[in-house]
C-alpha cells in the first residue's frame, strides 16, 4: 500500500498545527508558547506547498510561503524580545504571574 | 516511503519541542523539525521556500531562540497545564475535524492548466506590495533587537 504525497503532507499540517494548538492552549511558560506558535507556522507552510502543488501554481504559494517566513520570524524576534523584558521587570516568564493589569 | 519517515520524523521533533523540560532542548528539537519540514517542502516541489525555511528556521531563529533562554534563563514551571488537559484536547478535536472536513474535498481535484510563471516575476510584479511590506517587517525585526540588546547594557550600567 501506498499513500500518495498530499496524504502525507495532509497528515503533516494538521499533526503540526494540533501540536502548536494544544501547545499554545496548555503551556504556561511564555519562551515555550514562541515554539508553539512557529510549530503551526510550520504546518501553515507545508499546506500554502501543497495548495500551489493542488493547483499547480507553485510560484504564488511560494511567494505568499516567504511572506509568511518573514512575517513569522519577525513575530519570535519581537516575542522573545518581549518574553525577555518580562522575565526581567517581573522575574518570570509563568504567564499566570503577569496578572498586573488585572487589579 | 522516505516521505512516511520524514512526516514521522517531523511529528516527532514538534512533540519533544512541546515534552521536552529544559527550554534549549526545546529549541533544538524545533531546529531538526524546522530541518525535516525544509526537505518536506523541497519533495513537495518548493525549492526556494525549502532553502529559506532551512537557513531562517533552522538557522536564525534556532539562534535567537538560543540567545534569549541564555539572557532570560531556563525556568522550572509547574506542570499544572493552563487549561484542563481533556478541554485543550477537545478543541483540538473538533479544530483537525473542522480542517480535513475542509481541507480533504481539495485534495482529489484534478489541478487546472495555469500559465507557468517563475518564483521572480511572480515575487517582483505580482506582489511586489509584499516585497515592500517584507523589508518594514525586517526593519521592525532589527529595531526590535537592538532595544533589546540596548536595554541590557543600560541596565548592566546602572548596576
Amino acid at each position: 500500500m501506498t499513500i500518495s504525497i498530499p496524504v502525507i503532507a495532509g497528515i503533516v499540517i494538521l499533526g503540526l498545527v494540533g501540536i502548536g494548538l494544544y501547545a499554545l492552549l496548555a503551556v504556561r511558560n511564555l519562551i515555550k508558547m514562541i515554539i508553539a506558535l512557529q510549530i503551526m507556522v510550520k504546518g501553515v507552510l507545508v499546506a500554502f506547498a501543497l495548495a500551489g502543488r493542488l493547483r499547480s501554481d507553485m510560484a504564488l504559494a511560494q511567494s505568499m510561503a516567504l511572506t509568511i517566513i518573514v512575517s513569522d520570524t519577525i513575530v519570535a524576534v519581537i516575542g522573545l524580545a518581549l518574553a525577555v523584558q518580562i522575565r526581567r521587570h517581573v522575574g518570570t516568564l509563568d504567564i499566570k504571574a503577569l496578572t498586573t493589569l488585572r487589579r | 516511503m522516505w516521505q512516511i519517515l520524514i512526516m514521522v520524523g517531523i511529528l516527532l521533533c514538534a512533540i519533544m519541542a512541546i515534552r521536552a523540560q529544559r527550554l534549549l532542548v526545546s529549541a533544538l528539537w524545533l531546529a531538526g523539525s524546522s530541518a525535516l519540514v525544509a526537505l518536506f517542502l523541497f519533495l513537495l516541489g518548493a525549492a526556494e521556500i525549502a532553502v529559506i525555511e532551512l537557513s531562517v528556521g533552522a538557522g536564525l531563529v534556532t539562534v535567537l531562540f538560543v540567545f534569549a533562554i541564555n539572557i532570560s534563563g531556563e525556568e522550572a514551571l509547574a506542570a499544572h497545564p493552563l487549561i484542563p488537559r481533556p478541554l485543550a484536547w477537545a478543541v483540538i478535536a473538533i479544530s483537525g475535524l473542522l480542517v480535513g472536513w475542509l481541507m480533504l474535498p481539495g485534495v482529489d481535484v484534478a489541478a487546472p492548466v495555469l500559465a507557468a510563471s517563475d518564483l521572480g516575476s511572480t515575487l517582483w510584479q505580482s506582489r511586489s506590495l509584499d516585497v515592500f511590506l517584507q523589508a518594514v517587517l525586517i526593519f521592525a525585526g532589527a529595531l526590535a533587537m537592538l532595544g533589546l540588546l540596548a536595554d541590557g547594557k543600560k541596565a548592566e550600567v546602572e548596576e
